[in-house]
């Protein structure tokens, strides 16, 4: 039946997350993104939670309680509350671990399935981005060639997370113009990472581009074996989770921005006693909400197994729009404040930029 | 437990509305636009059919609770899904329906069983805007005096809808004017009593099919218990908060009118996209895509949206959550959007969506009401703003 509440399960499990975000991140995010690093104890807090564990089926050690886009969708809008870069770097084993138990073979999923069970810090990755204009994450032009019993994959991947430390790879290629997924391991020759990237926002997070010359895999390291994978499916999961971090950053906005008008006084009264201030504020507050049942709504499709292409399209295209709205807003109300990089509002700006450009940073 | 799949029984409510929508209101749409206060007489059909349903007692109400903690499959959905599937016919159509006015709304929250005996079966309008006094309703001027058995109104009131059709109008009028709020209080006034009259029909942008009008109480008696509520005086302002809750729940339902327009003008547009032959893809980088395919599919996000915020609000109505916030939310929210898309559809469908041969541009005269009456959406933001910034209408005015 349609519900709009959380059950006491999904309670726990936001607030245990909006815990150990506003123990460990809330205070240190500006650090972090300014030095460009997380703090691997942070990461290891998130890790004891045992989200990857838990949906990895007990046949390959791990505790076989599902997976749940909603409660997913739920967790990562608090990590992002703390901070987006630390949302993809916590969830990435699961960006990893989810289309190889999803659409795996037997034989892919007994090999790789344990070592995420077993170490929770197991570092897989997965590159789907390409660093060119008019990119299209359903016109890959990376490519992979099948040669006798072999796939040769050639490309660059760009915002492929935590590239450096990562043992394993998912590589987005197209084969005759059909989109797959293959499994690269790190030490594979043909496989580069590059420096590390700088961009607009996501600070925190290691960001690496990748290269893929003559890459030469296994024909059965081909996610899915001969027949591939569902990719649009692999979008669904990711669009969905993008709009559950494009809502937590843009509430991370709106709450500032909100506390800051109800203190800061100009004229002799609190900013937010003025219509210009305050119904911004207004319209931030619904929009948060809004980009939230959307992103529900797709993973409700997904948590019912059911087709969720509209939905996660849309929530993503929404969440792009409105993450970007209101972290300006965001800055506007502050004011010249919000340009000084010591209140937070200016990092939630760059970072909700990304939101509606990046594609298959992490899943629900 | 977080699910906002669309259950089956709602699914198969939204299918039938949408086909008596399409076979009764659609076809009519441009006949009573142009034929402004005519009598939809199509709409006889209605009579005695629950569309905005509300129970009749609040018992009734009850009858579909589940009583385990489990959520309720609750009026306030099914009603603003149907109303979406109504005004995706026609919204000036709906809110012509007979016997399902605003005032029927008041009387079916407040009456005693007494007045519901009396008035239950009658169409009833609400009054309550003034020449004077639009989105402040606590400045009426209108007056109710009590000699003997009987209330003596005097006072003007404006945009009313349903004026010409309906059979009473519930009043609103101060019994105390230096009371301010709590002395407002509303009346039922029945069509025919003496010193009560339809001054005028107003002639409007759009919903033309809804007949508005402005009527004047001269001296205008009626029995003494056809006040709705008590008539005693408080020094609170409990009394007219209380008047204010109805807005709660008709809130979502005016940004469910909002969603059924601008659907309507989405699906026209897909409509002739689908025609020329241009793709909705639902996969591809939406940055690639042409400025007409972008735009719908925003619109299309933005419906979404809209949506959502005024199924959660009456969801929360049916589940007895206070809703106050979230159905003001949607109501500005859709509103808004509601105007922009029909606007937005127009433009992208050039030459038909200026001409009078096609409902586009009716429907984007027609959607434009939504974000102006039960609440302006200027006035929606304002609820919202004092709700989270927590501030008092007299902090942030």
């Amino acid at each position: 039946m349609i519900c709009f509440s959380l059950s006491e399960e999904q309670t726990v499990m936001k607030e245990t997350a909006a815990k150990l975000i506003q123990n460990c991140i809330r205070d240190n995010a500006h650090e972090m993104d300014e030095k460009g690093h997380i703090p691997a104890e942070y990461l290891t807090k998130f890790y004891e939670l045992g989200t990857v564990p838990s949906m990895i089926p007990e046949e390959y050690g791990g505790y076989g309680m599902g997976h749940s886009p909603v409660m997913n969708s739920i967790i990562l809008e608090e990590l992002a509350f703390g901070d987006m870069g630390f949302a993809i770097a916590s969830t990435l084993p699961a960006l990893f671990v989810l289309p190889v138990l999803e659409m795996g073979t037997d034989q892919q999923k007994e090999r790789l399935l344990p070592l995420f069970a077993q170490n929770p810090q197991e570092c897989g990755t997965l590159g789907l981005n390409e660093p060119r204009f008019r990119y299209d994450p359903m016109e890959l032009q990376s490519s992979a060639v099948r040669k006798n019993g072999s796939y040769v994959l050639n490309g660059e991947k760009c915002f492929v997370p935590m590239a450096q430390s990562a043992k394993h790879f998912l590589i987005a290629a197209a084969e005759e113009g059909k989109n797959g997924l293959y499994i690269v391991d790190r030490e594979n020759p043909g496989l580069s990472v590059d420096e590390r990237e700088k961009n607009l926002g996501l600070g925190t997070l290691e960001n690496y581009r990748v290269r893929l010359e003559n890459c030469e895999i296994p024909a059965e390291d081909k996610l899915g074996g001969e027949a591939g994978c569902d990719f649009g499916r692999l979008l669904q999961y990711t669009r969905t989770a993008l709009a559950a971090i494009g809502t937590g950053v843009a509430r991370a906005s709106y709450e500032y921005a909100r506390n800051y008008a109800r203190e800061r006084i100009q004229f002799g009264e609190p900013i937010a006693s003025r219509q210009s201030i305050s119904f911004m504020i207004a319209e931030m507050a619904y929009e948060v909400d809004a980009m939230r049942l959307m992103t529900w709504k797709s993973a409700s499709a997904l948590e019912a197994g059911k087709d969720a292409k509209r939905d996660s399209y849309l929530a993503k295209i929404y969440a792009g729009e409105m993450a970007m709205k209101i972290t300006d807003y965001g800055v506007q109300v502050l004011g010249g404040h919000g340009y000084i990089r010591e209140h937070p509002v200016e990092r939630y700006y760059r970072n909700g930029r990304g939101i509606a450009i990046l594609e298959g940073m992490a899943a629900v | 437990m977080i699910n906002l799949e669309t259950p089956e029984y709602l699914a198969n409510l939204r299918s039938s509305m949408n086909n008596l929508a399409k076979g009764v209101l659609r076809p009519v749409a441009r006949k009573y636009d142009e034929a402004e206060h005519e009598y939809p007489k199509e709409l006889d059909l209605f009579r005695g059919m629950q569309i905005m349903g509300r129970p009749k007692k609040k018992k009734e109400g009850a009858a579909n609770d589940s009583g385990n903690g489990k959520p309720k499959k609750g009026i306030n959905l099914s009603t603003v899904a149907t109303i979406e599937e109504m005004c995706w016919g026609d919204a000036g159509l709906l809110l012509s329906i007979p016997n399902a006015g605003l005032g029927n709304a008041a009387i079916a929250a407040v009456a005693t069983d007494e007045q519901l005996e009396r008035f239950g079966g009658k169409w009833a309008a609400m009054a309550i805007t003034e020449p004077g006094s639009g989105s402040d309703s606590g400045s009426i001027t209108t007056t109710a005096v009590l000699d003997g058995d009987e209330w003596v109104l005097n006072g003007e009131k404006i945009f009313v809808t349903c004026a010409d059709r309906c059979d009473a109008v519930v009043v609103w009028a101060t019994v105390d004017r230096k009371a301010g709020k709590s002395g407002i209080k509303s009346f039922i006034v029945e069509k025919g009593t003496p010193g009560f009259r339809l001054e005028h029909l107003e002639h409007k942008l759009g919903i033309r099919a809804s007949d508005t009008g402005t009527f004047v109480l001269d001296n205008c008696r009626i029995p003494k218990n056809n006040i709705l509520g008590s008539a005693e005086v408080k020094q609170d302002t409990e009394g007219f908060k209380g008047v204010m809750k109805t807005f709660d729940n008709t809130r979502p339902m005016v940004a469910s009118m909002a969603t059924g327009i601008a659907r309507a003008a989405l699906d026209f547009l897909r409509e002739k996209m689908e025609e020329s032959g241009i793709p909705l893809d639902y996969e591809k980088n939406p940055e690639n895509a042409s400025a007409l395919q972008k735009e719908f599919h925003m619109m299309e996000a933005q419906l979404e949206a809209m949506r959502l915020l005024v199924w959660r609000a009456a969801w929360m109505a049916d589940n007895e959550e206070f809703n106050n916030v979230e159905a003001s939310m949607a109501k500005a929210k859709a509103g808004r959007c509601g105007t922009l898309i029909t606007q937005k559809c127009c433009e992208l469908l050039g030459p038909l969506g200026f001409s009078r041969k096609e409902l586009a541009e009716k429907w984007m005269r027609d959607s434009k009401i939504m974000d102006i009456f039960e609440g302006t959406g200027q006035i929606q933001h304002l609820i919202i703003a004092r709700n989270v910034l927590e501030m008092s209408s007299k902090e942030l005015k």
